[in-house]
């Protein structure tokens, strides 16, 4: 394989670009696709990228197809890998359960856009809660939410090098503002920073080794059964892989809670209500699925008020009240505004409102 | 005196004997559309790289039918996983194996592209005009005037269409390299044959191949064997004609 990075490069450019180059240091082999906006320079990049490394590509007829397709080619053994938004996102959950029924590890890249519907192809946090849980079954699966294009590529990295290590369907869940804009980051190949790729094996054509796949079962209890046994291991790998950042004062008479590109507006505004003299928290999920629950209910535990910011009406303020039930009596407040950007100001308003009058911060608390 | 033992024909070797004897109604043709594909599976000799895929309905119950790789998904998605595993390996043979609901109705899609990118894969279809395993509703291939469980009356091509001629269909989009029959179970040399054709074009990396087999159904008929017999062979055909459609030109290389 040629090398892609000979040393770490600094570089200028969009996420969906980055998602091209990170795919091919994660040691991608193929990716089949089909165009939906805003998620289609993943293709452009990759497919201009690919025949130079020997990787691969197939167009296909809609988003059941490239979801399937991808699925075919990871049980042939190759790292394959998909992407898609909005409507092409609900056609997905079709595939995406089947690969959560037969432990098949993809890579799925997510760039939301407005939504119901064909809605906008701008951006939102609306895929939240149908990337977390689509399809007819539990949500097993793997949800990284990024916010920046460094995380872009490290995540990338680390969603390959997961997906094949626990085979639950894994995902970077990105948006619309995150596909387009261009931003700087620094390019490495992982191996240079230790971190080994996970190797594939196919699931057919293994020489002198008769496999038969299904999702299909006859009887409650089989399915029961196979179900168990998943569930035990996605509580294992959830353990594992639970990520989340907190900052901030410890005990916050506010906590803002946002995730993805949203938390870049909720962390400037922690950061000048503080300067202002409020106390205030700041949590973001990194992690969606799994959600990470004991950190969430710690700091909340702890808060007056919870600040719940997103581009989306209420899917993951319905992740955090399901998280604090019974454990805080903290009011959960939202800030929500689906399929719209949210300003660092527009946070400061909102929180201004809630919290008490300055100088008088504290009291309480000394 | 007869010998009844000496009449039984083998099982093919391809075939999972733990899994017989098989999940299918008795009357059922996917059994004889399964052992002609086995018994190909032997003579080629390729059973160590084949895959075969079923789907939904009652084709899933194939899913442990053969001693070789085998994946089961549904609603005609076996086409994009086998096409998706044949080009991330194309040392391995791949088979789509479905029923009519899922090649030419919510899969139809996948069919049609598959056909049309020249994908290297066979698919194998089973026609018995019904929805089978869901009770026996109105198919894209019901005749007209045939009654099922949601044309209680028969179906009225005013109303619901023709019958689906996926051969036909398939033969007008494909390339001069793919491979195109319909064969019937009521004929079993030939509708081998026929599966044998749609392999090697495979192994021979021309391009896509497509058999369709007409196929019984006494449960959702509701017809003796007499009956199924008469209307797989007398009334299907009329609509459903048999043959080869399209076979692939044999460049002169090839021919050496």
């Amino acid at each position: 394989m040629d090398t892609i990075f000979i040393k770490e490069q600094r570089a200028f450019m969009t996420g969906n670009e980055v998602i091209a180059w990170a795919a091919l240091a994660a040691g991608a082999d193929i990716m089949y696709g089909y165009p939906i906006t805003p998620q289609n320079e993943i293709m452009h990049y990759w497919t201009r990228l690919a025949p130079k490394y020997g990787r691969g590509f197939l167009q296909t007829e809609d988003e059941l197809s490239a979801g399937f397709a991808t699925l075919g080619g990871v049980m042939a053994g190759k790292k394959a890998f998909c992407a898609t938004a909005g409507p092409g996102n609900v056609l997905m959950q079709e595939p995406i359960s089947m690969a959560e029924m037969m432990r098949i590890p993809a890579v799925w890249f997510i760039q939301q856009r407005g939504g119901p519907s064909t809605a906008t192809v701008i951006y939102s946090q609306q895929e939240t809660r149908l990337t977390c849980f689509g399809g007819n079954g539990e949500g097993l699966r793997l949800v990284y939410s990024t916010a920046t294009h460094q995380e872009i590529f490290d995540y990338t990295l680390k969603a390959f090098n997961h997906a094949w290590r626990y085979r639950f369907p894994t995902f970077v869940l990105g948006d619309g503002y995150q596909a387009k804009m261009r931003e700087a980051l620094t390019l490495y190949d992982p191996q240079t920073r230790g971190t080994q790729l996970q190797s594939t094996s196919p699931m057919l054509g293994v020489k002198g080794k008769v496999q038969h796949h299904r999702n299909t079962f006859n009887i409650e209890e089989e399915l029961y059964e196979t179900l168990s046994k998943h569930l035990a291991e996605w509580q294992q790998m959830a353990r594992e892989v639970v990520e989340w950042s907190v900052s901030g004062d410890e005990e916050p008479d506010l906590l803002l809670v946002a995730h993805g590109v949203v938390s870049r507006a909720t962390m400037a505004a922690s950061k000048q209500l503080r300067e202002k003299g409020y106390r205030v928290g700041h949590f973001r999920p990194i992690t969606l699925r799994p959600f990470p629950i004991t950190a969430l209910q710690e700091i909340a535990g702890k808060s007056q008020q919870i600040l719940v910011v997103e581009s989306a009406h209420g899917q993951l303020m319905s992740l955090v009240r399901d998280a604090l039930y019974g454990c805080s009596c903290a009011p959960v407040h939202g800030l929500l505004r689906p399929g719209l950007g949210i300003t660092a100001e527009q946070v400061i308003r909102q929180a201004e409102e809630l919290l008490p009058k300055r100088g008088y911060s504290g009291a309480n608390h000394s | 005196m007869q010998i009844i033992h000496d009449r039984n024909p083998a099982m093919p070797k391809s075939w999972n004997r733990d899994s017989k004897p098989h999940r299918f109604c008795p009357g059922c043709g996917h059994g004889i559309f399964l052992k002609a594909l086995g018994e190909v599976i032997d003579e080629l000799g390729i059973a160590e790289r084949t895959v075969f895929g079923c789907d939904i309905g009652c084709s899933l119950l194939a899913w442990d039918f053969f001693n070789v790789d085998s994946v089961q998904t549904h609603h005609g998605r076996t086409i994009p996983v086998v096409a998706g595993a044949k080009r991330a390996n194309p040392e391995l043979i791949v088979v789509a194996y479905m029923g009519d609901g899922g090649g030419y109705a919510i899969g139809a899609q996948h069919l049609v592209n598959a056909a049309l990118r020249n994908e290297q894969i066979t698919v194998l279809l089973a026609n018995n005009s019904v929805y089978a395993m869901t009770g026996g509703q109105m198919a894209p291939t019901t005749l007209p005037g045939q009654k099922t469980g949601t044309t209680p009356y028969g179906r009225d091509p005013e109303a619901t269409g023709q019958p689906t001629l996926g051969p036909e269909m398939v033969a007008a989009i494909t390339s001069d390299r793919a491979y195109v029959a319909r064969g019937t179970v009521a004929n079993f040399p030939r509708l081998k044959r026929y599966v044998k054709q749609a392999i090697e074009n495979q192994l021979a990396g021309r391009g896509f191949s497509f058999v369709e087999a007409l196929s019984g159904c006494p449960t959702n008929w509701r017809t003796n064997a007499k009956q199924t017999w008469s209307y797989l062979d007398d009334e299907m055909t009329k609509y459903f004609p048999l043959g080869e459609i399209k076979v692939p030109k044999v460049s002169e290389e090839e021919q050496q």
